[in-house]
């Protein structure tokens, strides 16, 4: 089991509030991602529910205990650092067994764990290594090893794929998810990556200046954002938001249709536009469309294949059923 | 990060020889001190016998004989080790509590233990003595213990806490979550890790016991005297007998010098072995 709840928790250092009071629940077995802009308060968030941070106020339960006074070590909660927090003086063998050898456990069952997580994280090549001969991905898999032996009734990450180069972080994030779907223990994973989010994510709860924005599955999120903050913030390349006369014909304060909801033509359309940059990926091509008279810039995402010279003139159609409608206070009309 | 540093015309030579008249500089006065001991309290004073004489082991001699060597050397060690025991044990934990769980107060407090080092030490002479003669505690090793670690714990607390300070917190965090105690956490991740850091200061933190002078010669007469009451002994009011003297300073040095020499390595070692990044 593994179910996390968080009642009116919230956080101050000093006089300052960075978590206002906040309720949460995660269920048993999901994993859910905190995603933000940097220094929006998820690590603090996570490592409030760690016992790392105490609170301001508020009650954490873990499995409808309530946790809010016990130390990180009787939470039974793992936690995998960005920044990997290995015992650099302990063989790799000896850093995946220190939680088990902390709980004075038998050393036959020790060993049998470490070979286990060991062989899984493909790391039985190196338990009498120390981490500073290791590469960063094979610390990451360490760090993971050490939290997985434990067996722990959730997982915490924070950030801890943004040290490692952008191939290994693909590569890492489809291990850390398959480990999910193979063990089904809760996990809670930071990131301030909304690609990382929405690849791995059960659940994701958006977060700004220590505020959740919203909760949702990934697509829930790409399709219905709350407001024009989440809209902006979900999905890759960002959605074009724009207010003024065109909005208004929408019957809307602020009108957003992502880069991938336009339909370009080169000969008519609502808008004219004239091509700025052209992002050639070879499967698609971002096109900044400038000139539009909605705002600065407009991006586009069209078919590779189709080539565009910049200063072009251009024409966008934005597909109506996929237009989203928010309000002067930026939350979104249905 | 290693810094490669492209060798100048200076490095490569003014360095080396720079090293050398700064090295020699420093250990003439030994290098002095120690020829002396080994030459008669006549000789010492003439120039023309200072590098060429005929050595002699009088001054040792009477040393270990007349002067009971022995007791004064062992009464060195047994305070020093003492004390820089005592210091670590109170100030490691200290230490530790100030880099890893600081307060509002720490840095006052940091800045507070050593502002206790800028009271002249003469200022509190006749309490001192006072006190301890009238508890009963003057002369004792007990009382030169604790004299020696009061002394020395704000520079030790100081450098621990620096040393800790390297120490990145993630890997302490990541300790508390894998389920060790207070004490489990010092044992297991604190020592080893600063195990240089901490050598180096307790190393440091036996020389100034071994090399203080002021209280030792101040609160002993006998039972407890230290090193530094036996040179201190041999300043004669008749004159300076350098022979002797030397000979008495240079069995004073000699063990911390020898220690210095062994505990180099340890010192040079290194913190951390890239676990963080
Ligand atoms: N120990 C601390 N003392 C004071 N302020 C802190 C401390 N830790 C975090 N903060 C502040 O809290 C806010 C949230 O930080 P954090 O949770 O690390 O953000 P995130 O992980 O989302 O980037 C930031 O404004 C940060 O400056
Ligand atoms: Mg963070």
């Amino acid at each position: 089991m593994g179910r996390i709840v968080l009642d009116k928790v919230s956080k101050s250092f000093d006089k300052i509030q960075v978590i206002p009071p906040l309720d949460l629940t995660i269920e048993d077995g999901e994993f859910t991602v905190f995603v933000g802009p940097s220094g929006c308060g998820k690590s603090t968030l996570l490592r409030m529910i760690a016992g790392l941070e105490d609170l301001s106020a508020g009650t954490i339960f873990v499995d409808n205990e309530d946790v809010t006074q016990i130390s990180p070590s009787k939470r039974g909660l793992a936690m995998v650092f960005q920044s990997y927090a290995l015992y650099p003086h302990m063989t790799v063998r000896k850093n995946i067994a220190f939680p088990l050898r902390m709980k004075k456990m038998d050393q036959v069952e020790i060993d049998k764990r470490v070979e286990a997580a060991a062989k899984s994280l493909n790391l039985s090549d190196y338990l009498e290594r120390k981490p500073g001969q290791l590469s960063g991905g094979q610390r990451q898999r360490v760090a993971i090893g050490r939290a997985i032996v434990r067996d722990p009734l959730a997982f915490l990450f924070d950030e801890p794929l943004s040290n490692l180069d952008a191939a290994l972080r693909v590569g890492m994030r489809l291990e850390i998810a398959e480990m999910h779907k193979r063990m089904n223990t809760t996990m809670i994973y930071v990131t301030h990556d909304q690609v990382e989010a929405m690849t791995m994510a059960d659940k994701i709860v958006v977060l700004r200046a220590g505020i959740i924005e919203q909760i949702g599955s990934p697509l829930n999120l790409y399709h219905k954002p709350k407001n024009i903050f989440v809209a902006g913030f979900i999905g890759s390349p960002k959605m074009n938001i724009f207010s003024g006369p065109t909005a208004e014909k929408f019957n809307a304060y602020y009108v957003g249709i992502r880069p991938e909801h336009t339909t370009v033509s080169m000969s008519e359309g609502s808008w004219k536009g004239r091509v700025g940059v052209a992002e050639h990926l070879g499967s698609d091509t971002f096109i900044h469309v400038h000139d539009t008279g909605l705002q600065d810039v407009i991006t586009v995402r069209i078919n590779g294949d189709i080539s565009v010279k910049n200063g072009d003139a251009i024409f966008l159609t934005p597909q109506i059923e996929q237009i989203h409608k928010f309000d002067a206070q930026g939350l979104r009309i249905e | 990060m290693a810094h490669v540093v492209k060798p100048s015309k200076f490095g490569a030579f003014g360095r080396p020889v720079l090293a050398w008249v700064v090295g020699l500089l420093f250990f003439f006065p030994i290098f002095w001190m120690v020829l002396t001991s080994f030459k008669t309290d006549a000789d010492a004073v003439k120039p023309e016998y200072l590098l060429f004489f005929k050595p002699t082991l009088e001054n040792y001699l009477n040393m270990t004989q007349n002067y009971d060597y022995w007791r004064f050397a062992s009464n060195s060690v047994i305070t020093s080790v003492f004390a820089t025991i005592f210091t670590l044990f109170v100030g490691i934990p200290a230490a530790y509590a100030m880099a890893f769980n600081p307060s509002r107060a720490t840095k006052d407090i940091l800045i507070w233990m050593l502002s206790t080092k800028m009271l002249p030490a003469a200022a509190v002479l006749y309490p001192m003595t006072f006190l301890t003669k009238s508890m009963g505690l003057y002369d004792t090793h007990f009382l030169i213990i604790i004299v020696l670690s009061l002394i020395n714990l704000p520079i030790v607390v100081w450098m621990l806490f620096t040393y800790f300070k390297e120490i990145p917190k993630d890997i302490i965090e990541a300790s508390q979550m894998d389920g060790v105690n207070t004490w489990g956490e010092i044992k297991e991740i604190l020592i080893p890790l600063a195990w240089g850091g901490i050598v180096s200061t307790a190393l440091l933190c036996f020389i100034f016991c071994w090399n203080e002078a002021y209280w030792t010669v101040r609160l002993t007469t006998t039972d407890a005297a230290t090193l530094s009451k036996l040179i201190e002994g041999n300043r004669a009011p008749e004159g300076l007998f350098f022979g002797r003297l030397s000979a008495v300073s240079t069995a004073a040095v000699g063990p911390i010098v020898v220690l210095g020499w062994f505990c180099q390595k340890q010192l040079v070692k290194g913190l951390t072995f890239g676990a963080v990044k």
